[in-house]
This record gives C-alpha cells, sequence and structure tokens, in this order.
C-alpha cells in the first residue's frame, strides 16, 4: 500500500500513514493542537496550514472550498477533516 | 455636567457624535465598567462631503441621530468609515445606511465577513480599504492605517491628515463614561484605560506593537477612540504608556538563549507532589532551561498569568478527583484567555485513585487554547513508584529537549502510534 509521511512541525514528528489517511486521523493521534468541531467540512475549525507537500493532498472538494473561502482561508490551508493525504511527504503547521 | 445630546466640537468641522450609557455596569459579559461607556462616533465635514466615522450600540441610535443631526444633513453624507464592525459600533449602520443611501462606505478587508453577518441585504455595496488608501472630502483627507488584531481581525484606525485626528476604534479606549467627553476634563480614568488595555488588547500584543509602528511617525493632535475619552491632551503620552504595556511585564532572567519552563502542581496527599518534582529535576538536566516550581494551593492572587506569559512551556500536575483535574487547575486554565498562549509547551501529570481522568482533560484543554503537547503526560495510581517517578524524569527531560530543540526528529509508523496511544489509555 503507498505511503505518505506527514511531518508535524511544531511537535518534532513524522507519521508515516497509508495513503488515503485524513490529517484529523494522524493529528488527533499525535496530539497536535488543532481543535476539531463537526468532523464533517462545514464549521471550519480545523483550519490547519500545510507548509509543504500540498501537491501530495487530495483536491479541495466543493464543500471544503466553500468553507475554506467563508473563513478567508489561504491558498496553503486545509481543512484537517476533510484533507487526504495522497503520499510523498507532507509538512503541516501544527 | 452637560448631558443634554449636543455636537460636540473636536476641531474646525469634526464632531463628537456618540452616545453615553453611563448606566452600564458590565461590558459584553466579561468587563466591570464602573461609570459606565460611551460608544463615540464621529462627523467630518470636507468641502466636497462629509464622512461619519463609526455608529453606536443599536440601543442607543436614537442619541447617536440626534447628535448627528446637528452636524450634518443625511444628503450631504458621502463616506461612512467602520474602523471596527463589533455590533456596539456598527449597530446604528444599517438605520444610517437607510438614512443616507448614497454614502459609501468603507471597511477593512476582514471586516467584510462580519460586515454581511451584520448586515442582512442582497445588494450590501461597500469599499475595502488598506494602509495608504484615502478618501479626500475636499480639505479633509482620511487616510487609513490597517491595524488588525486590535482586537478583532478587521480593526483599522483612520486619520484626518489635515487635523492630525486619527480616529482609532477600541484601541486607546476604555469604558469611562464622562460627559465633559475630552482627557484633560473628565475625571480620573487611568484605571479604565489600563484595565481595558489588560482585558482587551493584551493577548494581541505582538500586533499593538505593530501598529504602534505604523502610528507613531504620524503627527497626531488627538487621538479619538471609540469608547471613552478623546484623548487631546499629550496624545502620544497613550501610545508611549500602550508601548510600556505591550512590553514583557517581568524582567526576563533567564540567559538571552535560555528557555523557561514552568512546572505547576496541586496535591491531597503529596503524590502528585512527588512527581511534580521529578518532572522539574528531568527538565533541569537538559543545559538552556531553567525550571520554576509552584504549588497551585497558594495560588489565591498570585501573578501566575504574567509568568505563564513569559514562558516558554508549562506542564500542569493535579490529581483526578471525581473524575476530574481540582478547580485550581481550571482556575488558572481560564485564566489564560487575557494572555497569548499559541505554541507554549504544554504537558500535564499526576497522581489518581482510581482512575486518572484529569491527565487527558487538561492536555486537551492545553490543546483547545492552542498549546502545542508533544509528549504524552504521565498518569500513577496513588503513590508513585520509581518507575512512574523516573517516567516523570524522562518527561520533563523531553519536555525541556522540545524547548531547546535538541529532541531527535522522530519518524514513527500510524500503527505504532495507535499503540503507544493505547498503551497510555
Amino acid at each position: 500500500m503507498p505511503k505518505a509521511n506527514v511531518t508535524f512541525e511544531k511537535l518534532g514528528v513524522t507519521i508515516s500513514v497509508p495513503a488515503g489517511t485524513r490529517l484529523i486521523e494522524i493529528s488527533e493521534k499525535v496530539g497536535a493542537s488543532i481543535t476539531y468541531g463537526c468532523r464533517e467540512g462545514e464549521c471550519g475549525t480545523c483550519i490547519m496550514k500545510i507548509v509543504s507537500g500540498m501537491e501530495h493532498m487530495s483536491e479541495r472538494s466543493v464543500l471544503e472550498d466553500k468553507v475554506l473561502q467563508e473563513n478567508m482561508a489561504g491558498s496553503s490551508q486545509r481543512l484537517a477533516c476533510q484533507a487526504q493525504v495522497l503520499g510523498g511527504d507532507i509538512t503541516v503547521k501544527a | 455636567m452637560n448631558a443634554s445630546p449636543n455636537a460636540v466640537e473636536l476641531a474646525p468641522g469634526t464632531h463628537w457624535i456618540g452616545a453615553l450609557d453611563p448606566s452600564l455596569r458590565e461590558f459584553d459579559i466579561i468587563l466591570k465598567t464602573a461609570n459606565g461607556t460611551t460608544y463615540n462616533s464621529y462627523c467630518v465635514r470636507g468641502d466636497n462631503g462629509v464622512a461619519i466615522i463609526d455608529t453606536v450600540k443599536a440601543s442607543h441610535a436614537e442619541e447617536f441621530f440626534a447628535r448627528l443631526e446637528q452636524a450634518a444633513r443625511y444628503d450631504e453624507i458621502s463616506t461612512i468609515v467602520l474602523n471596527h464592525l463589533e455590533p456596539d459600533h456598527s449597530g446604528a449602520l444599517p438605520e444610517l445606511m437607510r438614512r443616507a443611501p448614497q454614502a459609501k462606505l468603507y471597511i477593512s478587508a476582514k471586516a467584510q465577513l462580519m460586515l454581511k453577518a451584520l448586515v442582512k441585504t442582497d445588494d450590501l455595496q461597500f469599499n475595502i480599504v488598506t494602509t495608504g488608501d484615502r478618501v479626500e472630502l475636499g480639505g479633509r483627507t482620511l487616510h487609513f492605517f490597517s491595524t488588525p488584531f486590535l482586537h478583532w481581525p478587521d480593526t483599522q484606525c483612520t486619520l484626518v491628515e489635515e487635523q492630525g485626528i486619527l480616529f482609532s476604534g477600541d484601541v486607546f479606549g476604555c469604558h469611562f463614561c464622562d460627559p465633559r467627553l475630552f482627557n484633560d476634563k473628565v475625571g480620573d480614568f487611568r484605571f479604565s484605560f489600563e484595565y481595558y488595555y489588560q482585558h482587551i488588547m493584551r493577548p494581541f500584543r505582538e500586533h499593538v506593537l505593530e501598529a504602534l509602528e505604523l502610528l507613531e511617525p504620524l503627527e497626531l493632535k488627538t487621538i479619538a477612540p471609540a469608547h471613552g475619552p478623546i484623548l487631546r491632551d499629550a496624545p502620544r503620552s497613550y501610545l508611549q504608556r500602550y508601548k510600556q504595556l505591550a512590553a514583557p511585564l517581568l524582567h526576563n532572567e533567564v540567559g538571552a538563549n535560555d528557555k523557561s519552563l514552568l512546572v505547576f502542581y496541586i496535591s491531597s496527599y503529596g503524590n502528585t507532589a512527588l512527581m511534580a518534582q521529578a518532572v522539574a529535576e528531568g527538565a533541569e538536566t537538559e543545559a538552556g532551561v531553567r525550571v520554576s516550581l509552584y504549588d497551585l494551593q497558594a495560588s489565591g492572587g498570585l501573578p501566575f498569568v504574567d509568568l505563564i506569559e513569559e514562558a516558554d512551556g508549562i506542564a500542569i500536575g493535579s490529581p483526578t478527583i471525581n473524575g476530574d483535574a481540582v478547580k485550581p487547575v481550571w482556575d488558572l486554565l481560564s485564566s489564560l484567555a487575557v494572555i497569548k498562549v499559541r505554541d507554549k509547551l504544554g504537558a500535564s501529570f499526576g497522581s489518581y485513585g482510581w482512575s486518572g481522568e484529569a491527565i487527558n482533560m487538561i492536555e486537551d484543554r492545553l490543546r483547545g487554547l492552542k498549546l502545542r503537547v508533544p509528549v504524552k503526560g504521565v498518569r500513577a495510581k496513588l503513590i508513585p513508584n520509581e518507575e512512574e517517578l523516573q517516567r516523570c524524569r524522562d518527561l520533563g527531560k523531553q519536555l525541556a529537549q522540545h524547548l531547546t530543540g535538541n529532541l531527535q526528529r522522530r519518524v514513527i509508523s500510524m500503527s505504532e502510534l495507535l499503540s503507544q496511544e493505547q498503551s497510555h489509555a
């Protein structure tokens, strides 16, 4: 199964995960300080910054795009509950 | 004192047209207001148009419009500026826009979503401005300055260039109601000024310092905030006072590159105290970290929040009583809303009799406050044994290494992570 390496910059830890894992599943296990609300891509609570490796992330869905825009998020930000890692090396600010 | 609803001149053609709220005793639930507050709004007359700067709380709209009508006709109003969208400044906006439909509205970029949430009309027209943008009124020029997070994302200041009057929004304001209005006329409002800073601006002190850099070069004759006295006597002294307030409160005696870790604990039978001692011992083995140990039982009135504001990391030890951390711990954690704690290091530990929920609850709260919680806390059933005390020392050591950056970067698999999680559950 393809793997992705997700580095949590502030925690100083890298997690090797199966492709397709959502960021929220990793960040809550690793204890990153990302807060969660609805976990369904609606509330925008779990907005997080991708430092590098956005090309290894799933595309934004229409819903995620709408919520990010409503929250004035930049192009480097994603919803942890929606974004999946697809492979390669990804670094997040958490 | 004269409380009649007259527009009050600040400078030729520029008037205060706000509202007095002398009976208010509590603002926004969180602030005490011993003699009420004011909602300051201003009217600037130029040769080609009139600008209204901010409005008032909806409940005080009538007073605001009565004053406005003394300073200008509605059909003269060409410009409305909102420096801050909170309802106490935007409450009368919808009615003002209805009475002066020709007026153009100027707000900061970050105010857009708030505006749409406050003014529920489909054809809302507005102009986005930022630092350097100007609006000409004819002989009067409004110059905008982007000063975000003082104390909302949307906040900005507006200068009347020809008169040196800075409409500052909430920054430099305070809750103090005195119809004499000007700082050289009103009663002693120093306490209110400091109290307002400490409760409203303090969490954003980095933004305060950024804003001061922007505002200090300006030739200011008057600072006209959105609450409290208008600062026409020695206006620069208020910038200076903000600069002092935004500087670190405690002299940092730690070496320039050293890090500070605070270990707080509270203990019923001395078990969590033993663990706290071990955490501190472990942390002290790492060079470059200064460790301090505090018993929360003695916390009444002590300035722990000031200490935490300056610290790089905090570890909190609590026993679990009836499935919860104890009240002094929650009191400490709930006091942190007035300072910036984001990205500080956090950790938890404690002794328990039955189940030990406190540790996870404290960790969740620390994460909720946006601290980093990279090291799983240590729990010990009743009296900690040597192995558990060693885990406390390891916790302290790892926390210290996180602070110094001497921790080796770890790569672990998701399955290892899950098994670690289960072993700590």
